[in-house]
């Protein structure tokens, strides 16, 4: 089997929460090897916090194995810090389409503008406010549209 | 050495576990929703903090599995200061120590993320970026509250006279701090509080917010050392009640 079977499987695995975005959409993959029937996956995990952490580990070694793999290993990436920033183009147009404002880019610091400023997802107006920098799920935030007077979540920049 | 890191995360954990299960009991008691859901979700950041921190004692130093350390231990095995495990008083005292609290926080884990222990260097750079969005918050209801009515200041002023002497606490010196400096793992308490004092009184002056100025004596030391006020037992007891009923039940 080659590095790309695993690539199909892993765009199968979704985040539990936003249940469009797939854990590489969302960044979340640093390495995949694959040898023969053997595959080495390196995940990411986002928020420290996150609940889903370990459920996404056991549902992308579910995916491999249902893809062929006979020896699959999941292990976390610790060498390196997960942000937003690592979500790709296709994931931010999946969290819109989904009802969540995206992140913006933080490039490494993260300050108060760019927490309380994002586009309405509905309507697509930047004339928005943040209502609270804390949500549903530790990745949301819950900010106003004032143009078409809608609530809304987004994914938090991390 | 490894005696000297295990005391370190001890201490970082231990707080961080217990400020959680403070800061969790406003859960469905929150004065308004959004802060419900604010103190909601720090504490679940801090519960997950102590859990990465137990996680490197387990991977690194041997110690058991994190439900062991985190559920099995009583009050004097405890490193966690005074501060945290005050019961969560009114609104404004839990604001008080959650601002006097994720600063400190921050602090450590930016020194922290330069540390030569790697292991903990790379969970505090991802900590910190997390306990952004707690100082954000609470900076804003330290001005807003200060700034607000007469009862709304007096009542922050109030939370800060009480919090003052116990939030000195966290930064108790340790036997350790010498070999933790001398190693590169952690510049030490006194340069943390240094750190802190800077970076906390601007900002408690935007709410016309004055920090007590206090005798050395009346710091709340000695819950690094396991000493603790009569509150901590019985939160253990309640945190422990499920795990006790059968400490070797998987779920």
């Amino acid at each position: 089997m080659v590095s790309n079977d695993a690539y199909k499987a892993l765009e199968s695995v979704m985040d539990p929460e936003i249940p469009t975005l797939s854990v590489l959409d969302l960044g979340m993959i640093t390495n995949v090897a694959v040898n023969e029937k053997n595959v080495n996956v390196k995940l990411l995990p986002t928020f420290v916090a996150c609940p889903a952490t370990f459920y996404i580990k056991k549902n992308i070694t579910d995916a491999l194995q249902h893809a062929g793999f006979e020896w699959v290993e999941v292990d976390l990436e610790t060498e390196m810090s997960w942000t937003s920033d690592r979500i790709s183009d296709v994931g931010r147009k999946k969290l819109e389409a989904f009802g969540l404002g995206a992140p913006v880019q933080i490039d490494g610091v993260l300050n108060l503008d760019q927490i309380e400023h994002v586009a309405c997802p509905h309507c697509g107006s930047s004339n928005t406010e943040l209502r609270s920098m804390f949500g549903s799920t530790l990745c949301r935030s819950i900010h106003y549209c004032l143009d078409c007077k809608q609530g809304f979540e987004r994914f938090k920049p991390l | 050495m490894n005696e000297t890191v295990k005391n370190l995360l001890y201490r970082i954990a231990d707080d961080e576990l217990i400020i959680g299960h403070r800061n969790s009991e406003w859960t469905g008691l929150g004065p308004i929703l959004e802060e419900d859901i604010a103190f909601s979700s720090i504490a679940q950041d801090q519960i997950g903090h102590a859990l990465a921190n137990y996680g490197l004692l387990n991977e690194h130093f041997g110690e058991p599995i994190p439900d062991i350390i985190a559920f099995s231990r009583n009050e004097k095995e405890f490193h966690s200061s005074q501060f945290v495990e005050l019961p969560i008083g009114d609104y404004a005292f839990s604001l008080m120590r959650h601002f006097l609290f994720d600063h400190a926080e921050s602090i450590r884990f930016e020194m922290l993320s330069h540390s030569s222990f790697a292991p903990l260097a790379s969970l505090a750079k991802k900590i910190k970026g997390e306990l952004k969005y707690h100082t954000l918050h609470a900076d804003l209801w330290i001005k807003k509250l200060g700034q607000g009515t007469e009862e709304s200041h007096a009542r922050m002023q109030t939370a800060l006279n009480e919090a003052f002497p116990y939030a000195l606490g966290m930064f108790e010196p340790s036997k350790y701090d010498e070999e933790l400096k001398n190693e590169n793992i952690f510049e030490g308490e006194t340069t943390l509080q240094t750190k802190w004092l800077e970076v906390i009184t601007p900002i408690l002056e935007k709410g016309n917010l004055q920090l007590p100025s206090l005798p050395i004596k009346e710091r709340m030391y000695g819950g690094r050392q396991g000493y603790h006020t009569e509150y901590l037992q019985p939160l253990l007891d309640e945190m422990t009640e499920v795990y006790r009923l059968d400490p070797a039940a998987t779920w």
